[in-house]
């Protein structure tokens, strides 16, 4: 059976059991028909047009696991940001594991989603946000509201600030010999108030995984989120991860995306604007070989006055990886005094690897700035001659330049046990140490 | 120290190196001079080891040791120092950054431990002091958006710092100021001794004022015409390049 025959008729013996509100039965019902009819994406859509799922999707993935699997945190402590304290919510193989994580209802809720979909005391919330600004009409982003169970809940109310970052992290076992698994966050940051959000996709062997994932977040006026996500998956693990992201005005968001693992990985970064003066932030770093696969598909909807987003992307790609960046700026006629920025850089230091690079901006508004730059290079010979004059190895040499290259996203980055960590994952994967943060 | 005989080098299949002879001692200075394509630069590049550079005949020794074989970094921990005419602007990296990371793999290279941290900055205030760069200027990304001067001062505050046994400035005073080019000259004189070298690469005698060569060289259509000392230096700018070709013709 086809995968999505398998998961539409999983759908139907799923619903049955699962015991939720009318309301929000229909939304599951609505949204599996949607995917019911549009199906996976392919490179038919324009959308898609460079990445492929088909290679992935001949997996037997089993949809839901057949059973509860154990970790210990030794074994998977190295996944956490432990230099630090920090609340966590973890999930393993698409199940809460209260035993690894680190929850609150004090002043914050870090808790979990299936209780907003379950408990009557959160039908506030339910009903004001969830599936609210993610997606009725892209394909997976419905599959993951048709399937929608489990995954983050992040409430921190007006005026609060997150005492200290929270951590997502969705582990896979391997116990299964291929597993889909469709984890949903919820995040809502209040007015005034602060969160620092480090989500994380680990699969802990090598069978295939495909993870497709829907965050909502939503940031009151003047909230203020840095989120950062890292992607360092086994090279048999696909994420899928879309991201919608609801501003109202005076909020700040920041959206960082380290993508150094996986075999395919597709960011769905979406930003919408409800307000003035709001600030939006996207910057990534992708570090990818082998044939390794990253497509980062981001959105920014400038729909009222005054706003600023910024992007910055930079890409290295070896052997025969291929790295996709669509950025599309969409700046509605009401959006004047837009700010917009987007930077997209990108180094080949392979002859077989690829880049596609498409800067998509959409302007309505008169009295706008709107600039975009794309580079696509390869590492300046000029430069590592004078390095290597110096007396610094090729190796070493080139892993400085591509540091330097990276510098201006990882300087960003707000959590400096984060950043630390960032660099390390970044010196292993260049296969150097250089002994000093830069 | 660095013997060079019949070299022969080209780039993409053009020969610019037509058969050099040059030995430099120990304590020496040479100046070698010539108009605009004649293959300064390019002598430089290849007694440095860039790679665009083909070596088809004779060789480069350095205390009587072959280069050829060997990579750009390796002559540089056997003391090559280029001090380049365009310094590349790295942006990201800080100046006293790259200078640890250069520092320490000449140490690697010849077997000693990493230089301690206090030495390291101990070393670094001394030898920016002889260039008069000031403090602000080191935590700065390297050669990125600095003047002409700063990026030559900057190019001679690292051969300080790497004390090589071979220097080889490529047109260092173009760029120039006449104040930054006393503090150049002045720190290369000081880093002068008799156990190393300096081959100074120049279009313009001005910067032979100060740094005052043992032997100026010729070098016209990638060959050494004529050598003398240092008068020769002040004939030629007296006397631009033409007495030359026609007392060869």
């Amino acid at each position: 059976m086809e995968l999505k025959e398998k998961l539409i008729s999983s759908f139907m013996a799923f619903e049955e059991k699962v015991d939720v509100t009318a309301q929000l039965h229909d939304i599951r019902t609505s949204a599996i028909k949607n995917f019911e009819n549009k199906g996976f994406p392919t490179k038919k859509e324009e959308a898609w047009k460079y990445t492929s799922l088909n290679s992935v999707l001949k997996n037997d993935f089993s949809v839901f696991p057949k059973r509860e699997n154990a970790i210990e945190f030794k074994d998977v402590k190295q996944f956490f940001l432990h230099e630090i304290d920090t609340y966590k919510l973890v999930f393993v193989d698409g199940k809460f594991s209260s035993f690894l994580s680190s929850t609150t209802h004090e002043g914050i809720d870090v808790c979990l989603l299936s209780s907003v979909l379950t408990k009557p005391k959160y039908k506030m919330v339910l009903d004001t946000y969830f599936n609210q600004i993610a997606s009725k009409d892209e394909s997976l982003t419905t599959l993951n509201t048709a399937f929608a169970q489990e995954g983050a809940y992040i409430n921190i109310p007006k005026s609060k600030v997150a005492d200290k970052p929270i951590e997502i992290i969705h582990f896979s076992t391997g116990e299964e010999s291929a597993l889909m698994v469709q984890p949903r966050n919820l995040i809502i940051v209040g007015e005034n108030a602060h969160v620092q959000i480090i989500e994380r996709h680990q699969s802990l062997n090598s069978n295939p995984v495909l993870t497709n994932s829907v965050t909502e977040i939503f940031a009151q006026k003047r909230a203020i989120v840095d989120y950062y996500k890292i992607q360092n998956d086994e090279q048999t693990a696909n994420l899928i991860d879309n991201t919608y992201i609801s501003q109202k005005q005076e909020s700040r968001v920041a959206v960082h995306t380290f993508s150094f693992g996986g075999n395919i990985t597709r960011n769905n970064l979406n930003f919408y604007h409800f307000g003035e003066r709001i600030d939006s932030t996207l910057k990534g770093i992708t570090i990818i070989g082998d044939k390794q696969h990253v497509d980062h598909y981001t959105l920014v909807n400038h729909a009222t006055p005054n706003c600023e987003s910024h992007q910055n992307y930079k890409t290295i790609l070896g052997g025969s990886s291929t790295g996709v960046f669509n950025g599309k700026i969409f700046v509605e006629k009401e959006a004047q005094k837009t700010d917009a920025f987007q930077q997209n850089n990108n180094i080949l230091l392979s002859d077989k690897a690829t880049i596609n690079a498409k800067p998509q901006l959409e302007i309505f508004a008169d009295d706008v700035k709107c600039s975009h730059g794309c580079t696509i290079g390869q590492l300046d010979e000029r430069a590592m001659f004078y390095m290597q004059q110096r007396g610094i190895p090729q190796k070493e040499a080139k892993a400085l330049l591509l540091y330097a290259f990276s510098n201006e996203v990882i300087e960003s980055i707000k959590i400096p046990e984060l950043k630390q960590r960032i660099m390390k994952i970044i010196a292993t994967k260049l296969g150097v140490n250089l002994g000093f943060d830069l | 120290m660095l013997s060079i005989k019949n070299l022969h080098a080209s780039v993409e299949d053009k020969e610019i190196l037509k058969g050099i002879n040059l030995e430099i001692k120990a304590g020496e200075v040479h100046a070698i001079m010539g108009p605009n394509g004649s293959g300064k630069s390019t002598l430089s590049a290849v007694i440095a080891g860039n790679e665009n550079y083909e070596v088809t005949e004779g060789s480069v020794e350095l205390e009587g040791e072959d280069l050829a074989e060997l990579a750009p970094e390796e002559r540089a921990h056997k003391g090559v120092f280029l001090s380049f005419q365009y310094p590349v602007e790295i942006p990201g990296v800080s100046v006293t950054n790259f200078m640890k990371t250069a520092i320490n793999e000449h140490r690697k290279a010849n077997g000693k431990e990493e230089m301690p941290a206090n030495e390291m900055l101990k070393l670094i205030r001394e030898k920016s002091e002889l260039l008069e760069i000031d403090r602000k200027f080191l935590s700065r990304s390297l050669n990125e958006g600095f003047s002409g001067g700063e990026k030559k001062r900057n190019e001679i505050f690292q051969m300080a710092m790497l004390e090589p046994k071979i220097a080889i400035l490529d047109e260092t005073d173009s760029g120039l100021d006449i104040d930054a080019l006393r503090i150049v000259a002045n720190g290369v004189n000081k880093l002068k001794n008799d156990e190393n070298a300096v081959l100074v690469i120049t279009h313009y005698q001005r910067l032979l004022d100060y740094i005052v060569p043992d032997f100026v060289h010729v070098l016209m259509d990638g060959k050494i015409v004529k050598s003398g000392g240092k008068e020769l230096a002040l004939e030629l700018e007296e006397r631009g390049y033409d007495w030359i070709k026609s007392e060869l013709n």
